[in-house]
């Protein structure tokens, strides 16, 4: 099909206001919130309905286009990056809560509803959706699903796969499936669980039933600031070992800190300081209040510098911006930066990061460092200027050699970011062929032609006999997961 | 500050999408503050041409500077904005009736203190001669689109003389100590169509024991200017404000309108290729204050007489997000004793008016107006605020939508409850 056929059929379901084509008014989506890569979309189209993102996919699908979903385009690994010219189906249109049940604790909203707007519109009844990525005033729901997003209190109450309990999918072939149960334990396989975290490879969800929860009673936050690194570290393992699960532990380092002060969202760290501790507790007024003055021993007993409880909801609200705009502050220090996602075992967070620093001297670049300390994911962040010449590569090399020490210090390569563009490579430190392959398998059951989202989460394997196998088994059984309905049609035309 | 330091700042985070009423409407990045951001720097860069591609989103930015309130890296996009603007004017130069209408009002009109006054005339007599009830009749109105009507209909009634031409040039409080000089800008429109707000704003300073200063050589502040990207002519009337206020040596420059009080406070942006002015222009902008954060910085009084109204407030765009005013125009507000305040959804959302975008951008104008008319609690009695065209676009809202609430200015309110209580002494 030619482009100028393809921009016609694609006006003739959305309309001329809901495509963008014009090569100019592309630049915008050449990226998310990942810069280092970029490749600029054929079109983008802004459904609203689940029908037209089935009727999009399905004309995608016969005519062998790439394609792929974005939602806000805050992923920070590429994942809704069109690096072979896809179309991309733009989800922030299909915005709206479509259904909430407090008594049974579910919303449903579409995937382009905002994460933040979600708690908001459930507070009045003092309800709220747990995870809570730092993007949270602006990612969505379907990002949040297609990343398994992670965020601050994930320690307690788990990511987002944890809090969806079923979704409305459009496969890869345009077919319109639901996974999962609203309610009890989906019977069979846990296909909703192979979507959460599928990067947008396996489908688009375009209804989605989350969990919603009841505030705590009481919270109580509170901020410790260290002189030295490691006594942070050690006031984490020893809050953990003692049997206390706070609802969030972060940890920032001098220079995020620094980064952080200098935004709207300023503290004011002492500048001398080498971590600072974000620590919350939740739950029953009583537990919570003997909980917090425990902690703050703890803090005491690892040489503390100075250590607070938040004493107003102002000021607990700025101690959590702090952490959660830290990212974006990183502006304020350098025109670019790179963030990585290691995942580490927590008790081996005082030599990683002293592995991280030589990586940092020997690369020539500044590092910055924030964490869910509690859950031992670290997000390295790493400065560069992409207009000094071969700095780009340099930041990208570094970010793999931290990467590798994660994965040597028994973790992983992704917490919360997912693997994208930018650790795809990565993938192969982590994963054996065969393991690989295995993944393939699974696409190539939803993705047959891997047209969803091509590029992402999986690299190809060096050798892969049972891929081949598995491609064409699916080939011989007529591609599985094609409506039939579909199929004549597409052949009728 | 040039325009790479500007636009380099952004790492693209995307924080600043939600809070865009822009973006909120479309869901197109093009109309997000990121997406403009990248197209700016794309144009600079020379990888795209500065063509509609750029300028639709650039002139469809309302310039609230909502995105400035939560980024997190500190990026000044309605500055960036407002340059690339001036780029566009000045490589596209306007043509025919376009030209025309540019020059007029820009250049000719609201520059212009003594056609300000022919306008006021003419206004007042259209308003209270049968002039205004016969076109009325006649039905000539309908040649303006729906949205200009509504406007026509809330337009306040001229009263007979600008504050400017009222007030003597220098005022002194009634009591003996006082607590600094205060020179009153007085404003283009808003002399024409709320000249009364500046006489409260006057008798609200001198009941807090503020002399008020009134220089009469001062001009529009060239904000309408530097929004449609024609710097020059807003250089031009920057420099001569300038002079006119530094001259008048009074220890702060206070302004009523939101817009007027941010693009003052900006004056240094436009001369940051001349050292010399920029610090002139530096000197002057340190002085320029609102209304409502000059008062509660030298302490003000609390009304003695009580008010029962259940209000809500509005936060208008340059004073929130440009000028970071947001609790003291609450705190003079609650300090009115029988005010019962209530919080609107997403107050600090634009309402549309955005200078003169309601009357270029009527579509995208109309749609946020209803969108802040649905947020208006409906227990209030009265919305206030702290911006001319806000209350214009907001008036015209609550008309449209058959509500009964009544649009104020802050100071007002607090004029009212010191009024009361001289009448109750």
């Amino acid at each position: 099909m030619k482009h100028a056929e393809l921009i016609h059929e694609l006006i003739a379901i959305f309309g001329a206001d809901r495509v963008l084509h014009k090569h100019n008014e592309l630049v915008v989506y050449e990226c998310d919130g990942y810069v280092a890569q970029s490749g600029r979309p054929r079109a983008v189209v802004f459904p609203e309905t689940t029908e037209e993102v089935a009727r999009v996919v399905q004309l995608l699908h016969r005519e062998k286009i790439p394609f792929l979903p974005r939602g806000a385009g805050t992923g920070l690994s590429g994942g809704a990056t069109a690096m072979n010219e896809e179309v991309i189906i733009s989800l922030v249109r299909m915005n709206k809560m479509l259904d909430v049940d407090f008594e049974n604790m579910r919303a449903v909203v579409q995937p382009g509803h905002v994460n933040l707007q979600l708690t908001k519109q459930i507070a009045k009844r003092n309800f709220y959706y747990a995870p809570d990525p730092s993007s949270q005033s602006a990612c969505t729901i379907g990002g949040n699903l297609a990343e398994n997003a992670g965020g601050s209190h994930c320690l307690k109450y788990g990511v987002t796969t944890n809090h969806i309990v079923a979704a409305k999918v459009v496969l890869p072939t345009g077919r319109v499936v639901d996974f999962g149960a609203e309610f009890g334990d989906a019977v069979g396989y846990d296909l909703l669980g192979l979507l959460i975290g599928s990067e947008g490879t396996l489908g688009i969800a375009t209804e989605i039933t989350v969990r919603i929860l009841k505030k705590p009673q009481a919270v109580k936050t509170i901020l410790a600031m260290f002189d030295r690194v490691a006594d942070a570290s050690e006031t984490v393992s020893r809050i953990i070992g003692e049997g206390i699960i706070p609802a969030a532990m972060e940890m920032m380092d001098q220079l995020a800190m620094q980064a952080v002060d200098k935004s709207n969202y300023h503290v004011g760290y002492p500048l001398d300081i080498e971590a600072v501790l974000l620590i919350e507790v939740d739950g029953l007024a009583a537990g919570v209040r003997a909980e917090s003055e425990k902690i703050v021993d703890f803090c005491k007993e690892h040489q503390v510098r100075q250590v607070k409880v938040a004493s107003s909801d102002a000021e607990r609200a700025l101690w959590w911006s702090s952490r959660k705009m830290a990212f974006g502050a990183m502006g304020r220090i350098s025109p670019d930066y790179v963030v990585q996602d290691g995942v580490i075992p927590r008790t081996k967070l005082t030599e990683v990061l002293q592995r991280i620093r030589e990586i940092s001297i020997s690369s020539g670049l500044r590092i910055a460092n924030v964490f869910h300390a509690g859950d031992g994911n670290l997000h390295p962040l790493i400065c560069y200027d992409a207009s000094v010449p071969f700095e780009t590569e340099k930041a990208m090399k570094a970010g793999s050699d931290i990467l590798k020490v994660c994965v040597d210090v028994g973790g992983s390569i992704t917490g919360e970011h997912g693997v994208g563009i930018e650790k795809i490579e990565d993938m192969r430190y982590l994963f054996s062929d065969a393991e690989l392959c295995t993944q393939i398998a699974i696409r190539t059951i939803f993705n047959p032609d891997d047209l969803c989202n091509s590029g992402k989460l999986i690299p190809k394997p060096g050798r892969c006999s049972e891929m081949k196998h598995t491609s064409s088994i699916i080939k011989q059984q007529l591609e599985i997961f094609v409506d039939k309905s579909t199929k004549s049609a597409s052949h009728s035309m | 500050m040039g325009l790479e330091e500007l636009y380099s700042v952004c790492v693209h985070c995307g924080f600043c999408l939600d809070v865009c009423p822009t973006y909120q409407q479309t869901g197109k990045e093009n109309e997000s503050p990121r997406g403009r951001v990248y197209l700016m720097k794309a144009a600079v860069e020379g990888t795209i041409p500065l063509d509609e591609s750029v300028n639709d989103p650039v002139f469809n930015c309302l310039d609230c500077r909502a995105c400035e309130t939560v980024c997190p890296s500190g990026v000044k996009v309605g500055t960036l904005i407002e340059k690339i603007r001036g780029l566009t004017v000045q490589e596209n130069p306007k043509t025919g009736f376009r030209k025309f209408l540019h020059n007029f009002f820009l250049r000719e009109l609201f520059p212009s203190p003594k056609r300000l006054i022919t306008v006021r005339k003419f206004t007042r007599f259209y308003q209270r001669s049968q002039l205004q009830k016969v076109i009325h009749m006649s039905g000539a109105l309908r040649l303006l689109p729906k949205y200009l009507r509504e406007m026509e209909s809330v337009l306040p009634k001229v009263t007979k003389a600008s504050a400017l031409s009222v007030l003597s040039k220098d005022i002194l409080p009634l009591s003996k100590t006082s607590k600094g000089t205060v020179a009153l800008f007085t404003g283009c429109v808003m002399d024409v169509f709320f000249s009364e707000i500046n006489m409260a704003t006057a008798r609200v300073a001198l009941r807090n024991q503020l002399r008020v200063n009134v220089p009469k050589q001062q001009i529009c502040c060239g904000a309408l200017q530097v929004h449609a990207g024609d710097r020059d002519q807003a250089r031009k009337m920057a420099r001569h404000n300038i002079d006119v206020f530094l001259q008048s040596g009074a220890d702060f420059i206070v302004v009523n309108a939101a817009g007027c009080g941010a693009a003052m406070k900006e004056y240094p942006e436009l001369f940051h290729d001349d050292l010399e002015e920029q610090e002139k222009a530096m000197q002057f902008s340190k002085k320029v204050r609102d209304i409502t954060e000059v008062l509660t910085e030298v302490g003000f009084d609390r009304p003695k007489a009580r008010l029962e109204r259940t209000i809500t407030y509005h936060d208008a765009c340059h004073l929130a997000h440009a000028q970071h005013i947001r609790t003291e125009p609450r705190e003079l507000l609650r300090s009115i004793e029988g005010i019962t305040l209530i919080e609107m959804q997403d107050a600090d959302r634009c309402c549309g008016s955005a200078g003169i975008y309601n009357i270029t951008h009527p579509d995208m104008a109309q749609q946020l107006r209803e969108r802040k008319i649905a947020d208006l609690p409906r227990d209030a009695e009265v919305v206030a605020m702290g911006n001319p065209g806000c209350m214009l676009q907001i008036q015209a809202g609550i008309q449209a939508g058959g509500l009964e609430m009544d649009v104020v200015h802050t100071v007002e309110l607090l004029d009212e409850a010191y009024r009361l209580e001289r009448a109750e002494r």
